[in-house]
């Protein structure tokens, strides 16, 4: 029962990181109908900003962790953002009305150029960061083990349910939101509308990248170490997620990555650990096989 | 969208409006670049991070984009590059002619390399690379091309054909040329097993199954320790013998028996020319498929699925045929590979391979036999002229994916012929063909 809570607890926080990754997978695809293959850089490349954000800040004698942390997702978020914007205008607006498996191709090169351009310019090895925050409450104890809930977890868990309150105020409520809404529905209809859809797609890939950006500060400090190809494992978990949760769907990517946290952590726990990317690839060959609109997605039907 | 822009050559030279954007490119390449380039993470001695400024590298590569993106505005402003306009009429004709000389001619310096290149070991070498991913290329063509089923995990009937060859080799002493095959057979088996679930879900869904199945198989190879030995995979693949006559030093070996000197170089030679055989035999069959019932099948499911189905083929079995096919070929591309390596391990079978083959494929054109060759020359060849900078060449080649897919989203060669026509055949754009199709 402890051992359960314990891994639920780690389950939980995993799922939070794979569901603000998650968040860019679905919005992009939502409205533009592609998959942003590099959203998995995206978020390596904001852990790596975020990794030298924090190193500079100590450098320039800012040393209190709340005050540094906070710079350091702000600096994250908005240059992360600047990469996923750079990414679109670069990679995917010239592609917008070519055939349908360019922008695909156009983005596997991308996340290919994402993660030798960090290789290069900070090399291949392995980057750790001490722990920032330490502590936490100790639950249950029975025997020797102890169920743990560390700080860094609560806060992982409350910045994404945070972001995502403001996400959805964002998408339900402002202009902004209800420009992205319509071009989710209907890409020319909304440009006839009135509706700058070019705008409206590049904020998608900034907000995407930005909360990636939020999952790679997450990841730095729930992990402590980041290499140049953390991307690519967890952006297929990600994009995972998001169709688990059925694609285009915003709740259903958030639902989709604690389903896929919980599992990955269980199997891990329970099964074997070297098969636990295994077990993350064949659940979603599995959904998309019986589920292929998954959890909360629409049905779509598709007309002659 | 921007096609019907183009033809608005500006004016005049707006330097005022180009440098501002070019600084405006400039500030972004900035803000891009200021914290990955501009400092540089080191491992310090006690094991943390420690940190160093790289001003000057930061500098050079904002003042390139300035220039670059300030170039860039003087000379193309709001146009679109198009290089097939800015060429003479004429030389246009000509170039249309190149494709039927290109084949023959290939196929002939092909053939003539080991004789021109005999003492060149490092030709020999490069050759057979590049003739190997021709072969996976157009293995995959059959899927992507002609099918139109985007396949991002195509390196893994590769893996099964060379884990087939090695592990029957090693566990039951069978010959390569017992193996070829068997590999085959058991990979187009896979493609089958994998196929079968998953070939009725849309383009993208595929695409990411596939990968999803490519990605599985490489993880099993890695963990399944007793069987595969993980990590350091299989070593002491045996060699290929020339129907039966090693390549060795002894009186039996093929060298004897021939009568010549031995040489190394011979069995270089005899790969060589392997590796062409079965990659023309992979060109053959994908060129008569294309003529059969079943072939045509692939190409309408391509154009439209739900026209082929009301018309009463069974699209399951067609794609499957699809998929069985060209992971056969893949399988006999990976027992060569076992066989030329001598060694393997999953390391070979990474994502990226399937990303390469996938590339090559688009980038010559999907369906363009020719093409698809002429882009496995052209990406190893490029890959060997970077050689020096090894650390830079997979950026480039991503950026060329980029690019090629900007500038020349049909690929290299961007006219399809048809397999069906009445009296003559003509050149169909390749615009009007559609592919791997999804919506």
């Amino acid at each position: 029962m402890d051992y359960f809570l314990q891994q639920l607890i780690n389950g939980v926080t995993l799922g939070a990181i794979y569901g603000l990754i998650a968040i860019g997978y679905t919005m992009v695809y939502g409205i533009v109908g592609m998959i942003n293959f590099a959203h998995g850089d995206i978020f390596m490349v904001g852990a790596f900003i975020a990794l030298i954000a924090f190193l500079c800040l100590v450098a320039i004698g800012i040393t209190a962790v709340p005050l540094a942390l906070f710079l350091v997702l702000l600096i994250a978020m908005a240059l992360t953002a600047l990469y996923g914007w750079t990414v679109e205008r670069f990679a995917y607006r010239p592609l917008r009305h070519s055939f349908r498996l360019a922008p695909l191709i156009s983005a596997i090169g991308m996340s290919i150029v994402l993660e030798n351009y960090v290789q290069v310019v900070q090399g291949a090895r392995v980057k750790p960061l001490p722990p920032l925050i330490t502590g936490g409450y100790t639950l249950m104890q029975r025997g020797t083990f102890t169920v743990q809930l560390s700080n860094v977890q609560i806060l992982v868990v409350v910045t994404t349910v945070v972001l995502m309150v403001i996400f959805s105020w964002l998408v339900a409520r402002t202009r902004l939101g209800r420009d992205m809404r319509a071009c989710e529905q209907d890409l020319k209809m909304a440009s006839l509308l009135g509706v700058d859809v070019n705008r409206t797609i590049s904020y998608t890939f900034v907000i995407g990248a930005a909360l990636a950006a939020v999952a790679g500060i997450m990841h730095l400090l729930y992990y402590g170490v980041i290499d140049f190809y953390i991307g690519f494992v967890a952006g297929v978990k990600a994009f995972t997620a998001a169709v688990l949760g059925g694609i285009g769907s915003l709740p259903g990517a958030m639902l989709g990555g604690l389903l896929i946290g919980l599992i990955e952590t269980f199997w891990s726990a329970y099964f074997s650990i070297e098969y636990k990317d295994v077990a993350a690839f064949s659940i979603l060959v599995i959904v998309l096989i019986f589920l292929p609109t998954g959890i909360l997605g629409r049905p779509e039907v598709e007309k002659v | 969208m921007s096609s019907l822009s183009a033809p608005s050559p500006k004016p005049r030279l707006d330097l005022l409006a180009a440098l501002k954007r070019a600084l405006l490119s400039a500030l972004i390449a900035f803000g891009l670049f200021s914290l990955l380039i501009g400092i540089r993470t080191h491992t310090g001695s006690n094991g943390a991070l420690v940190i160093s400024g790289r001003p000057d590298l930061l500098a050079i590569m904002v003042g390139l984009t300035f220039v670059g993106a300030f170039v860039r505005e003087l000379i193309l402003g709001e146009r679109v590059l198009e290089m097939g306009a800015m060429l003479p009429p004429a030389l246009r004709a000509r170039l249309q002619m190149l494709p039927k000389l290109a084949a023959p001619a290939m196929l002939a310096f092909a053939i003539a390399l080991p004789i021109l290149f005999y003492h060149n070991r490092y030709m020999l070498d490069l050759g057979i690379m590049i003739l190997t991913y021709v072969m996976l290329g157009w293995g995959l063509n059959i899927v992507v091309g002609l099918a139109g089923l985007l396949d991002l995990g195509y390196v893994a009937f590769y893996a099964v054909g060379a884990y087939s060859y090695a592990l029957l080799a090693e566990n039951f002493g069978l010959s390569f040329w017992i193996c070829l095959p068997l590999a085959g057979i058991l990979a187009s088996f896979w493609g089958i097993i994998l196929g079968f679930p998953v070939l009725r879900l849309r383009g993208d869904y595929l695409a990411i199954v596939t990968m999803a199945f490519g990605e599985i198989i490489r993880l099993i190879l890695l963990n399944w320790q007793s069987l595969t030995h993980g990590p350091d995979g299989i070593s002491g693949v045996p060699r290929p013998s020339f129907f039966g006559l090693p390549f060795s030093r002894g009186d039996d070996g093929f060298a004897h028996t021939f009568g010549l000197q031995y040489s190394y170089t011979h069995r270089i030679v005899f790969l060589y020319y392997l590796i062409l055989v079965l990659a023309l035999v992979t060109n053959l069959v994908s060129i008569r498929l294309r003529r059969l019932p079943i072939g045509r099948a692939w190409e309408a499911l391509r154009e439209d699925e739900i026209a082929c189905r009301s018309l009463g083929i069974n699209t399951t079995n067609t794609k499957l045929t699809a998929f069985a096919m060209g992971a056969m070929f893949a399988g006999f591309a990976g027992s060569f590979f076992a066989t030329r390596q001598g060694f393997i391990s999953p390391e070979s079978f990474t994502f990226t391979e399937s990303a390469m083959v996938l590339a090559i494929v688009v980038l010559g054109g999907m369906g363009s036999q020719l093409g698809v060759a002429v882009a496995a020359a052209a990406m190893l060849g490029g890959f060997e002229f970077f050689r020096e900078f090894a650390q830079f060449r997979m950026l480039v080649f991503g950026l060329a994916m980029v690019l090629i897919m900007i500038w020349r989203p049909r690929g290299l060669v961007a006219t399809r012929t048809p397999s069906v026509f009445l009296r003559n055949r003509k050149k169909v754009d390749a615009e009007l063909v559609k592919e791997a199709r999804s919506t």
